[in-house]
């Protein structure tokens, strides 16, 4: 079956103000909202739209993490993916043993595609979708803002720094997905009704023979260096004088 | 043990990109660390040159061949991890090559990455942002295995010129898939500076509405030498190219000048602007977030300021 694989990251919503917990040893996520990660949401709208267009015919959406994972499963298949796989761990899991846990659910699902997002908006690590291509020793098309597939290949756009750069992939082989790839649709309520009966299956990293090996050790967590607050000036001619005072023109 | 860091270069096929000599920067924080700097290149002759001249550069290693024409995260991988056997850490910067690449060399080596590099704190231990800048996480690799990082590229000035590093042609064994095809790259071509090394940078939000009102920064920008920008509301509405985006999914910029000019200040955006040394805000709603962390704010229309600074420093 020809089946996308779609990585499901739950992280702090991003319109949450982050703070730092006063004795340096994390971030408050009490009582925070908590959200798939706009990355992935973009991951799996292209999965559908794929599947749509008749270039798939399953989605399955996957996370590795704590049991309360589970609500941001159940809105991916409200979204429209066909299955979950939610490989339980609890504590901290670096990209390579997110990497080393999905290529095990590659192995297993066979998938023509992966679609990550180019980066979790919690850690910022942007590593994984690479991670995983390079252990796979399958192609990768990092920061997309267009997929297209056709007969064993994929042609991706990304973005970077120069502009757009077009590569051409043969299949399988790993996306991440950059803003500008889609933009997700809404979930409607007969959905989440909906998606209550879909197959959700609950493995664990051991169950599928992955170490969880911590590399780096965290050692404190620190707010930024506030800006000092500056001044407001009246008008276009205060802002020149005041820019040549400083040097600055 | 001593440290001996091996830094990727970036290129554009004869040019170094500047983002390697802030890499060298941010080796040369590692007490004692030794540097090579590897170019992986069709023809790297040229490119080594630039870098042998990098103060602080001990060697630097060429690899020759036609697969490295255009710069593929899949081929590139395989030739740093088989020249890294002597080194301690592999640096790259944290530039859209860096990211490509340097996760895909981590995990061949099995080990861990640590992205963004704002500061080294001893030959294992780094500071780096998370949570778009929000937070500052430090950070201690255990272990013995390599350490594999990127490096914030507008943490760190350039290494100033003034080295004279040996080059070696390495020869490499790898193999080297055929499965990731180069086809285009489209860069709009500018004779402005450069979004990410350039001093002073003059960015539009929504508030311009049209491609064609962002006529009025480009002319302002051209009168004071500077780079232009934007926030991704610009370039999602498609005023601006996907390359000017600045903030935590653009790029990350440390001007001396940054004038912010209809951008109202979301987190993601002021990640990308946190190191520029003066910050500008014109702004017609007097609350917009970016006045908090602007040095001068000027409330009123854009349509009207901007023309008139441009008067103004013209005359
Ligand atoms: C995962 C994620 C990543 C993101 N990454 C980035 C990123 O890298 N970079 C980025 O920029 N954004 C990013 N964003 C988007 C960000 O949250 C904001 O939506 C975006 O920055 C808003 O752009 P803006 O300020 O141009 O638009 P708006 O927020 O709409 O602000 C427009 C401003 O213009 C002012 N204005 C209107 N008319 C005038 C006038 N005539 N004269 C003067 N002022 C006027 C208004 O008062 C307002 O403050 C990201 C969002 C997410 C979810
Ligand atoms: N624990 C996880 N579970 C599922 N997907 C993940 C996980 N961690 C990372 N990913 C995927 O990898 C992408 C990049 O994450 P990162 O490398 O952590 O920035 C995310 O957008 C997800 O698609």
């Amino acid at each position: 079956m020809k089946r996308i694989l779609v990585g499901i990251k739950r992280v702090v919503d991003y319109n949450v103000r982050i703070r730092v917990k006063p004795d340096g040893s994390g971030v408050i996520t009490d009582g925070v909202k908590m959200s798939i990660n706009p990355f992935d949401e973009i991951a799996l709208e292209e999965a559908l739209r794929i599947k749509e267009r008749g270039g798939a015919e399953e989605v399955v959406v996957v996370t590795i993490g704590p049991a309360d994972c589970q609500p941001q499963l159940r809105t991916a298949l409200a979204m429209g993916a066909d299955r979950a796989l939610h490989v339980q761990a609890d504590g901290v899991i670096e990209p390579l043993v997110a990497a080393k846990a999905i290529l095990k659910l590659v192995e297993r699902e066979q998938p023509l595609l992966v679609i990550l997002g180019k980066q979790a908006i919690d850690d910022d690590n942007s590593q994984t979708g690479q991670m995983l291509a390079a252990l796979w020793n399958r192609p990768q098309a990092t920061f997309a803002s267009k997929v297209e597939l056709a007969e064993g290949k994929a042609r991706v756009t990304r973005e970077v720094d120069a502009g757009l750069e077009t590569l051409e992939v043969d299949l399988p082989a790993v996306v991440t997905t950059d803003l500008r790839l889609n933009e997700p649709r809404y979930v409607k309520l007969p959905d989440i009704m909906k998606a209550k009966k879909k197959p959700l299956e609950t493995l664990t990293l051991s169950a599928i023979g992955v170490e969880q090996k911590q590399r780096l050790k965290l050692v404190k967590f620190e707010p930024p260096p506030q800006r000092q607050k500056g001044i407001r000036v009246k008008d276009a001619a205060e802002l020149v004088e005041a820019l040549r005072t400083k040097g600055l023109l | 043990m001593s440290s001996k860091v091996l830094i990727v270069a970036e290129h554009d096929g004869t040019k170094l990109n500047p983002s390697t000599a802030k890499c060298v920067t941010c080796a040369r924080g590692i007490t004692g660390a030794e540097i090579t700097v590897v170019v992986c290149a069709a023809d790297a002759s040229a490119i080594a040159s630039q870098a042998a001249q990098l103060a602080g550069v001990a060697k630097v290693l060429t690899v020759e061949n036609p697969a490295n024409a255009h710069l593929l995260a899949a081929v590139l991988a395989p030739q740093i991890v088989a020249l890294a056997g002597p080194f301690t850490h592999v640096f790259g910067p944290s530039t859209t090559f860096g990211k490509d690449l340097m996760p895909r060399i981590a995990a061949l080596l099995d080990t861990a990455q640590v992205s963004d590099v704002m500061a080294t704190q001893s030959p294992t231990r780094f500071c780096r942002p998370i949570y778009a800048g929000n937070a500052i996480l430090t950070v201690e690799f255990d272990g013995a295995a390599k350490i594999v990082a990127t490096v914030r590229t507008a943490s760190f000035e350039a290494a100033p010129n003034g080295g004279s590093a040996a080059i070696e042609k390495a020869s490499v064994d790898a193999a080297l898939p055929t499965h990731t095809r180069f086809v285009a790259v489209s860069a709009a071509k500018s004779d402005r500076p450069d979004l990410q090394t350039a001093s002073r940078v003059i960015s539009g939000g929504r508030a311009l509405g049209s491609a064609d009102a962002f006529k009025i920064l480009y002319s302002l920008a051209d009168k004071l030498g500077a780079a232009v920008g934007a926030s991704r509301a610009a370039v999602d509405a498609g005023f601006a190219p996907n390359e000017l985006q600045v903030g935590q999914t653009g790029k990350i910029i440390a001007p001396e000048l940054y004038m912010a000019i209809g951008i109202s200040g979301a987190i993601q955006h002021l990640t990308g602007i946190k190191d520029a040394r003066t910050i500008v805000a014109i702004n017609k709603d007097s609350e917009a977030p970016i006045f908090e962390v602007a040095d001068f704010g000027l409330v009123g229309d854009l349509f009207q300021i901007v023309p008139e600074l441009e008067r103004l420093i013209g005359a």
